[in-house]
């Protein structure tokens, strides 16, 4: 019912432009630019088809998102910001890629980890590093992580909580180490540690209880990583290893895919013996007639004498 | 531990609840969840308690059997589609053994070396898995529950400072009057 008045209420629009309205206009009508923000219009027809499969008792097939169901943190000390996130992404209640990478870069001396939609958050880090990127040509310093805070936030706040990507955003710049956490709705927070995820209640009790201000780079990592491996065995969402992201006020940043890895299956998977009857050897099949058929002739053509004009 | 706090909803409507009680000469009981239905509870354990002293044969109710026993009436209740809705801690030093027990509002019940309930299940347990060992003595103890109450209180909103801690060993049951625990809100 809900399609058919949208039909015929186009219908109309288009009959009423037709006759008076000047080429432009009737061209706009017809061919209407989109504009800002999300189009919701599928939303009651995905409302209905849904219903539909419940009360035929067909389970529907709509794709499930794959999440980072997550556990990152962040946290500040005396020369830096320590970044760490776990690398555990899941489709529903299944682990969809065990070791995918959470922490991105923004700028060469900021960092961010994301929790949420794993598209929104590639997408968001992407969005802020380019006009990070741009910013920088144009007014030749270096990037601010409050200016990545800035525009992360008005940007989620623009699509009103839709786009779930909740963000931890470190670095360092003229002013100082700095980390900001950034929440879907667009509300961001200046802190001396944070967590966000689903394992972000496990992560924030050890961080809540080791922390104090002005660490050694030691301290905060063994914090970081503490946090998370927490988050790790704790949450059901986060697992596999654990990425740690150091960014230093010297300006040297150290990545570190793998930090720790308590959930490394290469042990395991070392010990399998394969049969030696699943290893053949080459040369073990028999040959029993072989034949070469010439698929093309191959002829010496002379080229003939280029014609003179 | 646990705080003394009863609320309403968002309302910190009574500020010393005492949630911890003592059940026989050997095991103490704490609740989380619906103050009434703790009140009841509380019934019942008096109830079970008076049972014992009129049976008069020397055998008090050790821990485990309190646990048990709790256990069964919550399932029951909820099997009848009512259920009391607590999550109760059991503890308790007997034969030379200490016993910590919990039970859920739907009857799921396990003994375990360290238990939490509520937001405690999220925030507390984490760091209660990494720090317990073996063989703590009471100090080690006491600053380790001590640790996971202030993360609670820095980080649920319906907790106030003023926790009650109580212990229980071979000496018997001691409630500590409730306290507040230094906190860092820099």
């Amino acid at each position: 019912k809900v399609l058919n008045v949208i039909f015929t209420v186009n219908l109309t629009h288009l009959k009423m432009i037709e006759d008076s309205a000047p080429l432009f206009i009737r061209e706009q009508a017809l061919n209407p630019k989109p504009q800002g923000g999300f189009n919701f219009e599928n939303w009651h027809r995905n409302e209905r088809l849904q219903n539909e499969f419940r009360a035929k008792g067909i389970s529907s097939n709509l794709p499930k998102v794959m999440l980072t169901g997550t556990t990152i943190c962040g946290c500040v000390y005396k020369d830096g910001v320590v970044l760490g996130a776990d690398t555990r992404a899941t489709g529903g209640s299944e682990v969809a890629d065990k070791n995918c990478e959470k922490i991105g870069y923004i700028a060469p001396n900021i960092y961010c980890g994301g929790a949420g939609t794993a598209g929104d958050t590639f997408q968001m880090k992407k969005l802020v590093s380019s006009q990070l990127d741009l910013l920088r040509l144009s007014t030749g310093t270096q990037s601010r992580v409050v200016t990545a805070n800035t525009i992360l936030k008005q940007q989620l706040f623009k699509h009103q909580g839709h786009i779930s990507a909740a963000l931890i955003v470190g670095g360092v710049d003229c002013t100082g180490p700095h980390l900001y956490n950034i929440y879907p709705h667009g509300s961001s927070n200046k802190v001396p540690f944070c967590t966000m995820g689903s394992g972000s209640l496990a992560a924030i009790s050890v961080m809540e209880s080791t922390y104090k201000p002005d660490m050694t780079e030691e301290e905060a990592v063994e914090m970081a990583k503490e946090a998370i491996l927490s988050g790790i065995f704790n949450d059901l969402g986060s697992g596999s290893n654990c990425d740690i992201t150091i960014i230093r006020c010297s300006g040297e940043v150290t990545r570190t895919r793998g930090f720790e890895k308590p959930n490394d299956t290469k042990l395991l998977r070392d010990k399998i013996r394969h049969p030696k009857e699943l290893v053949v050897p080459s040369g073990s099949t028999k040959v029993l007639e072989s034949s070469f058929l010439k698929y093309i002739d191959v002829q010496d053509v002379t080229a003939p004498e280029p014609m003179m004009i | 531990a646990a705080d003394t706090l009863g609320s309403y909803g968002g309302l910190a409507r009574f500020t010393e609840v005492e949630r911890i009680c003592k059940a026989g000469e050997e095991t103490l009981v704490a609740c989380d969840g619906d103050y009434s239905d703790w009140q009841h509870i509380g019934k019942i354990i008096k109830e079970l308690e008076v049972e014992d002293r009129c049976v008069a044969d020397n055998i008090t109710h050790t821990p485990h059997q309190y646990w048990s026993c709790l256990t069964r009436i919550l399932y029951h209740r909820r099997s009848k589609m009512n259920p009391l809705w607590n999550s109760l801690v059991i503890a308790g030093y007997s034969d030379d053994a200490a016993f910590l027990g919990t039970t859920d509002k739907i009857g799921t019940s396990y003994e375990a070396d360290y238990v939490a309930t509520g937001l405690g299940l999220h925030m507390a347990l984490p760091v209660l898995r990494r720090k317990w060992k073996e063989g703590m003595s009471e100090e080690e103890a006491r600053a380790l529950v001590e640790d996971c109450m202030r993360v609670l209180f820095y980080r649920d909103c319906r907790t106030i400072n003023r926790i009650m801690f109580a212990k229980v060993d071979k000496h018997g049951q001691k409630i500590f009057e409730p306290s507040p625990i230094p906190t860092n809100w820099s």
